[in-house]
Order: C-alpha cells, then sequence, then structure tokens
C-alpha cells in the first residue's frame, strides 16, 4: 500500500519525503485545489523545486486540481492541468467533470485520479469514471464502512484510495453546501470550508465564543478545549438538547485497519492536512511509516502500538480520534 | 417558463404521500418529481408503489420524472435504482454519477438533478454527451454564474439542446452524510434508526446557541435551516434564459407557492422576505442564508 502525504509547502514537502511517504500530494496557489488557504501551497518555481526533490528521491508526486471551474474561466483550470503536467507530476487529482475531459484528451499518459471531491461511492459511479476518463485511481469519500469499501474493493475496475488519517470530514466530499450556506464560499467553488477570513473570537461572559461568518458555532467554558470553528463541529441546539449535533472536533485515524485494508487490495493510504504544519506532516509521515513497515514485516502479528496511537491522538482534532464511518455504529 | 414540482424529500407515511400526490394532480404544476432521494431505508413506498403514483399523475397530463437517490453506498441500493432507471414509462432525473452510468447504458435520456456536480460548460457537454436533457443547477450557484454558463452555451451553439432548471422554493438541500442525524438525535446509530424520520415531517431544527436557525435535520441529509425562495427573482430567472422553476415539495403550502410563482409572470408583486424564515441569498452571489 502506498503511503500519500500531504504537503502545503516545500519544507512539508521534503519532510514527508524524508520521513518515508512514497508519494506527496500538492495544490498550486490558487482556487483550483480545495485547499486554497491563505499562506499555503506552491508557486510556479515551488512546484518545480517539490517536483526535482520528490523525484530525485524516486517517489511520486500527485497534484490536486479539485475545484469546479467557475464559467468563463475554464481556461484556469486546464492551464492548472497543463503547468502540473509540465514539471512532470505523476498524477492529477482531479473532480470536474470537464477538467478530467480535458486531462484525458489532452494528456492521455498522465495518470488521472478521481478526487474525493467527486463523490464516487459506488461501484457504478466509478464504472463512469473508468468509462469515460479511463481513470487510474478513485479516492473514496469517507462515508463508506468497511465491509462497503471491501466490497468495492472486490469489484472495482480501478484501484481505490481511501483516506486514513486526519480532519474528519463527515459529509459526502464535494456535496456539501453547508460552508457556502453559511459565508458564501465553499470547498467546491473557493477551494475551502468553513474559511478563515469569516471567523471570530470573542469572550463573553458565558464564555469564549467561535463565529463564523456571526453565526455561533461554540461556545467553552474555561475547563474545555477550544477548536477552530469548522461548522459542522460545533455545538447546536435540537428538541432542546445542546449537543454536537453533527459531529465532535475528532480525527479520523485507521491505524488499526491497516490488515484489512491491505488484504483486501487498497492502492493508497492517505493521511489528509495540506493545511497543516511541516511538525505535524513528518510525525503522522513517521507513525504510518513505522506501522506500514511493520506490517509488512510480519503480517500476522501486526498491532497498532499504543505509543503511535498516543502520537496521532495528539495531532487530532480535540486530541481525539475515531474511526469515523469505516466504523458502523458510527454512522 | 413552465414550474415544477421537486420530489418531497422529507420521510411521509405512504397514505400522506399518495393524499399528497392526489393533491399535486390538481395543482399548477407542469412538471412533477417524485421518489426517495435521500435514504434507502424508507420505504413506505416501494419502487411499484412509486411507479403507481406517477402513473396515476401522468394521467393529468403532467409530466412525471423519478427521482433517484444521491448517496448510494451498497450494492442492493444501486440495484433497486436499476430497476427504476428501466421502468420503460419515466424520465428519470439522475442524482449521483451511477445513475447517469446506468442511462447512458441504457440509452434513456435523464435530467440532471442538482446534486450532479455540474458546474460549467465542459461539464454540461460531458453530461450531454451522455444523455442529459435538463440541467438542474446545484443549489450553492448564482443568477450570474447561471447567466455566465447559459451564455456559453449560446456561444458554442448548443444551448438549445437542454433545458435549464433552478431550485427556487423551499429547504435547501445543503449535506449528505453516511451518518444519520435524526437518528442520533435521538440517541440511537443510523442501523438501529426505528425509522424515525417518520416522526419529522418536517425535519428537525438545528439551531444555534442563541436560537438562530442554522439547519434542518433530515436523517443523513442537512436542509438549510431557512425556506429558499426567490419569489422576487422570477423575471431574473426569465431574463436569464431559465426553462423550469423548482418549487420543492416541503408541505401542501408548496402548491400556493407554485400558483404565487407563477402569478409573478402575470402580474409581478414584490414580497418582503421573512428573516426568521426565508432565504434568497445564493442567488445573489452572498451567504445562502442571507436576504439580499
Amino acid at each position: 500500500m502506498e503511503l500519500l502525504c500531504p504537503a502545503g509547502n516545500l519544507p512539508a514537502l521534503k519532510t514527508a519525503i524524508d520521513n518515508g511517504a512514497d508519494a506527496v500530494y500538492i495544490g498550486m496557489k490558487n482556487d483550483t485545489n480545495a485547499r486554497h488557504f491563505a499562506g499555503l501551497n506552491f508557486n510556479d518555481a515551488k512546484l518545480a523545486k517539490g517536483a526535482d526533490y520528490v523525484h530525485q528521491h524516486g517517489k511520486k508526486l500527485h497534484v490536486a486540481i479539485n475545484t469546479f471551474a467557475h464559467p468563463g474561466d475554464e481556461g484556469r483550470w486546464r492551464r492548472a492541468v497543463d503547468d502540473a503536467v509540465a514539471i512532470g507530476c505523476d498524477a492529477l487529482i482531479i473532480a470536474d467533470l470537464g477538467v478530467l475531459d480535458y486531462a484525458a484528451s489532452r494528456y492521455p499518459d498522465v495518470e488521472r485520479h478521481v478526487s474525493v471531491q467527486a463523490s464516487t461511492t459506488n461501484l457504478e459511479a466509478i464504472r463512469f469514471f473508468h468509462n469515460n476518463f479511463n481513470v487510474a485511481r478513485v479516492v473514496l469519500p469517507r462515508v463508506l464502512s468497511i465491509q462497503q469499501v471491501k466490497q468495492l474493493t472486490s469489484h472495482t475496475p480501478v484501484p481505490l484510495e481511501v483516506f486514513a488519517f486526519g480532519s474528519l470530514c463527515i459529509m459526502s466530499e464535494g456535496r456539501c453546501y453547508l460552508s457556502s450556506y453559511m459565508t458564501g464560499e465553499s470547498p467546491n467553488t473557493a477551494g475551502a470550508c468553513s474559511p478563515a477570513k469569516y471567523v471570530r473570537w470573542q469572550e463573553t461572559e458565558q464564555g469564549l465564543e467561535s463565529r463564523l461568518n456571526n453565526v455561533l458555532i461554540d461556545r467553552y467554558q474555561p475547563n474545555e478545549n477550544a477548536g477552530y470553528p469548522t461548522l459542522c463541529k460545533g455545538r447546536f441546539e435540537v428538541n432542546d438538547n445542546i449537543y454536537h449535533a453533527l459531529e465532535e472536533p475528532t480525527s479520523l485515524n485507521t491505524l488499526e485497519l491497516i490488515p484489512q485494508l491491505s488484504k483486501m487490495g487498497i492502492a493508497s493510504v492517505k493521511i489528509e492536512g495540506r493545511q497543516r504544519s511541516p511538525a505535524y506532516v513528518e510525525q503522522v509521515t513517521h507513525t504510518w511509516r513505522a506501522a506500514l513497515d511493520r506490517y509488512q514485516a510480519a503480517p500476522e502479528q501486526y498491532q497498532a502500538e499504543p505509543r503511535w496511537m498516543e502520537t496521532l491522538a495528539n495531532l487530532s482534532e480535540g486530541s481525539q480520534t475515531t474511526l469515523g464511518a469505516y466504523h458502523r455504529k458510527w454512522q | 417558463m413552465k414550474f415544477s414540482l421537486g420530489p418531497s424529500l422529507f420521510f411521509w407515511p405512504k397514505a400522506d404521500v399518495e393524499a399528497y400526490y392526489h393533491q399535486a394532480r390538481h395543482s399548477s404544476a407542469d412538471v412533477i418529481y417524485l421518489g426517495e432521494t435521500v435514504c434507502s431505508k424508507r420505504r413506505e413506498l416501494g419502487i411499484k408503489d412509486w411507479l403507481n403514483v406517477a402513473k396515476e399523475l401522468a394521467q393529468s397530463n403532467k409530466q412525471v420524472v423519478i427521482s433517484t437517490m444521491t448517496l448510494l453506498e451498497a450494492p442492493a441500493e444501486i440495484n433497486s435504482m436499476k430497476k427504476l432507471c428501466d421502468n420503460g414509462d419515466f424520465l428519470i432525473e439522475a442524482n449521483d454519477l451511477s445513475a447517469v452510468n446506468i442511462m447512458h447504458a441504457l440509452k434513456l435520456p435523464f435530467v440532471a438533478g442538482p446534486s450532479i456536480n455540474c458546474y460549467n460548460l465542459s461539464s454540461l457537454k460531458v453530461l450531454m454527451k451522455q444523455g442529459m436533457i435538463r440541467w438542474v443547477m446545484p443549489v450553492e450557484l448564482s443568477g450570474d454564474w447561471l447567466k455566465k454558463l447559459l451564455q456559453e452555451a449560446e456561444q458554442a451553439g448548443i444551448r438549445n439542446q437542454f433545458e435549464c432548471e433552478v431550485f427556487a422554493w423551499g429547504y435547501l438541500p445543503l449535506a449528505y452524510s453516511a451518518r444519520c442525524f435524526t437518528a442520533r438525535a435521538e440517541n440511537r446509530s443510523k442501523d438501529d434508526c426505528r425509522y424515525v424520520c417518520i416522526n419529522y415531517p418536517q425535519g428537525i431544527k438545528m439551531n444555534s446557541r442563541e436560537g438562530e436557525r442554522v439547519f434542518m435535520l433530515n436523517g443523513i441529509q442537512t436542509l438549510s435551516g431557512y425556506q429558499y425562495n426567490l419569489i422576487n427573482d422570477v423575471h431574473d430567472m426569465q431574463v436569464a434564459g431559465v426553462d423550469l422553476v423548482r418549487i420543492s415539495a416541503d408541505s401542501t403550502d408548496a402548491f400556493q407557492q407554485m400558483a404565487r410563482f407563477q402569478q409573478q409572470l402575470i402580474k409581478p408583486v414584490h414580497y418582503p422576505l421573512d428573516r426568521s424564515n426565508e432565504c434568497n441569498g445564493y442567488w445573489h452571489q452572498i451567504p445562502g442564508m442571507s436576504i439580499a
């Protein structure tokens, strides 16, 4: 199984490679990718440097061009594809049907991966991408149980990639407009969920409050850890109860699923977090490399080590991890 | 411009569904969409029942369209959908690319529903090649976005090859999850949901801790907290080249709303929107929950 790690900048990319990533995925410094955050991502010069570093080490570079092209401006998404191909990327991660069509006809020899933002959750949808764009891989959204993933792997005409660790998106990716409903900007159109420019923190008599475009997302007591106000992870009132109505601030961690994922033939495990620091990338990559190597060496004896779990929990939202939708009870 | 009744997104008892569509038969809708789009565990009506409702509606000179599921995970869900797609009589609204693939294999035309991510001309062309004859704009897009896109289609000489429909009234479908939030609100898991959605024919309100209506929980679907209302934008939609205006089947109120919308073409009236219950932001390229 390939270990695919995130990089939001050149130091993170080098760190990922140095710590054992088989491949790194990055995005460009514009809204053609779903982590369009200030100070993040690669301009032309950095893109070329990043590609060189990855290739010198015999590893692979995936470039995410996974937002949806705007009318009158599709050329920008096509140029992003051209630029990624020009620096020798090994795979293009794409969600938009039009961009996929362009990449498939213009660069048939460059691998196309269906982005998680394309919401491909079943065999018939996988076949759609296989038939129309001859894709080399499909990235599954974080909505399937492990049994459902297994079922797909036994019939899919296309190798599959799954999310293995990182911030947990609980909605079928690419089909969530909660962020644009509240702020006007969504991952699909602007490349960001719950964008930082709409976040406001305020000390009040009732506690520390986090707001997104003025909507109260959460309110913390002095003994509580305050987290980034991703709008699906706040506390809301439903039927007179106040609780995390959609999801707690928690991260996905599938370290204990490595044997199952490997046996069912998953092509790649993906670490979320292009927006995170090089220190995060270092620790997650290091830990996952150790776990995958341990599994490889002695599959039958494999167990997730408590210190690995602890390291990963410390890097997680709310210091909590979950198996998410892979575990049916979570659903 | 034609007017359509979108599929009901809620889970209602069979008798209520049948009564609703009996009323729809006498409504002013030109097109009626029906079918389960949210959760395959909602089985008050089976495939045959839905098709029976469709047949009755078709007698009243309306175009009837069967809407299909949005988030499909299990092979059994795909198999049921295949049966619907191959019904032999009615047009299909595809709400997932799986349905597009099936319709293409059947060589049958289809409507690309609002949850298919079609944001630009190239994507429209891809879907048209598959058999798309009508495009329902994703709900988060604006009037300006639509105008630009339709102008491009005009320039490309393909504007007359598809119809364009806009979701204009009702709770907006915003997100889909593996998790059932209605079951969660009752401290249950999805596998043990006991079909509690049926107790919430209008969804469950999810408010901020200040009492602001944020979202509406509807099983695995999250809806807008406010009802979207483009009643004051009917003329703008017409100018933009919208072919169909969709009124969502939230409740029987939808029929009155449809009549009001149609009246706007004859004798336009400005309706002040209710800030505590309505929104129109998306069309005006501001946050969806806002009022322009």
